[in-house]
């Protein structure tokens, strides 16, 4: 067995302290939003400019301006606040930001990062990973942990051109969570079921 | 008080004068906050060679997307092309040039620009792509220099704006806009209101009108939603 999206998202979410300041990609990290409990009084930033999104908002407080980098209508918390590009990329490039939870195509032993082209055939762009990965206190790495053909995404090495070097402190996937350390993927837990051969990992 | 000769009619006469070969910056996140009206008057010109400067050129086949589908964009600087498959065809097919920018360092660049900031090192991409071909220098980090970003022309959207261009933005729509706004020689507001000096309170005013030169009232607004999520199941997008 391996860890459902929701399942992900919930250990994801577990990783922060309380009162801590988190920054949510788009994709599978715009789920963690959901899973965090009200009490932990955490502030979650939207680079496009929203501090306090909350889950998804209630069918009559859906607004078209009220949307989280993924483009998704969101809701906000009390204590929230709104402001522009360059303040809310000063707050993650500031080092203002705890954490942030970014999507990726590899990672390598080293920390290194790749998650905004493949060269000829897809270009995604980097959006604010590159200051997110340069300015956050702490990167989470969330992904499926093989891609869509099978191959694995945990690399001794990364192929593609990457998002930033040495820059990943933990990554969760559908089967565990593990961390980058001494050149190896340490693994700090696998998800119920999951044996360390079915995680392939270049160690 | 004498007419403001900041105020259009609409956006027809406040973007006439826009020629071939122009730098256009264009407000939005996707398409929250975008400029409508004026990103439709300057499809009707039919005009060529622009560079344009917004974080995803368009989105989801609208917006911009129109410029890009009369191959009216030459160059664009963005940060993020995923939901724009339009763009990333003519990217791949070599129709369009194209500089990719992380968004930190595109709204700095904007921002820098309208500040008189001529350029300033950034952590941001240094060891990619990003930092091919630019002066590095060692602080804390690693970091590579950046320059300020012009334009001639910045088109935006604000909700409210007086008829000195006073701005108050709606939630999340704000954005890009200010500093586009602040970056540019002309800067062309569309408002979804249109009120009278002194109707917004001093304390209230996101960008003062000093930044702006054209402001009209927009009309027929679609303002869009992407993704539409409601509280429920969670589903990806």
């Amino acid at each position: 067995m391996s860890w459902s999206n929701e399942e992900m998202a919930k250990y994801v979410a577990s990783l922060f302290p309380e009162f801590s300041s988190v920054n949510l990609g788009i994709g599978l990290p715009s789920l963690v939003a959901q899973e965090i409990p009200h009490e932990k009084s955490i502030m979650i930033h939207s680079e496009n400019g929203v501090l306090g999104v909350m889950g998804r908002p209630n069918k009559d407080s859906v607004s078209p301006t009220l949307i989280n980098a993924g483009k998704e209508t969101i809701s906000i918390k009390k204590g929230a606040s709104f402001f522009d590009s360059s303040l809310s990329f000063g707050m993650i490039r500031g080092g203002h930001i705890d954490y942030c939870v970014l999507g990726a195509m590899e990672v390598d032993v080293y920390g290194n990062l790749a998650n905004w082209m493949i060269p000829g055939k897809k270009i995604t762009g980097m959006g604010g990973a590159m200051d997110l990965v340069n300015g956050a206190k702490k990167v989470v790495i969330m992904m499926s942990h093989f891609t869509k053909s099978g191959a694995p995404k945990l690399l001794k090495e990364t192929n593609l051109p990457l998002t930033g070097k040495s820059v990943v402190h933990e990554i969760v996937t559908n089967l565990g969570h593990f961390r980058p350390e001494n050149k190896q993927f340490r693994i700090i837990t696998l998800a119920p079921g999951v044996t360390e051969a079915q995680c392939k990992l270049p160690n | 008080m004498k007419n403001s000769p900041k105020v259009f009619n609409n956006a027809k006469e406040a973007v006439k004068d826009i020629k071939n070969g122009s730098h256009i910056m264009s407000g939005g996140f996707g398409l929250c906050g975008i400029p409508e009206n004026s990103i439709e008057a300057i499809s009707e010109l039919n005009l060529k060679d622009l560079s344009v400067i917004s974080n995803n050129i368009g989105n989801s086949g609208r917006g911009l997307v129109s410029w890009l589908k009369k191959h009216m964009i030459s160059k664009a600087y963005c940060s993020y092309v995923g939901g724009n498959p339009d763009l990333e065809e003519q990217i791949i097919n070599k129709l369009i040039e194209i500089e990719l920018i992380p968004q930190g360092t595109f709204s700095e660049r904007i921002r820098a620009a309208g500040m008189g900031i001529r350029a300033f090192y950034t952590p941001t991409g240094h060891g990619t792509l990003v930092a091919e071909g630019k002066e590095t220098k060692d602080f804390d980090r690693p970091c590579i220099l950046e320059e300020a970003l012009h334009a001639d022309y910045a088109i935006i959207k604000a909700e409210i704006g007086d008829d000195y261009g006073n701005l108050w933005f709606k939630e999340s729509a704000r954005n890009f806009s200010p500093l586009m706004a602040m970056a540019a020689k002309t800067t062309i507001v569309e408002v979804e209101k249109l009120v009278k000096v002194g109707d917004i309170k001093p304390e209230d005013i996101h960008l003062p009108g000093l930044f702006v030169q054209r402001i009209y009232q927009g009309k027929d607004y679609k303002n869009d939603i992407e993704f539409l999520k409601v509280e429920g199941k969670n589903e990806l997008v």
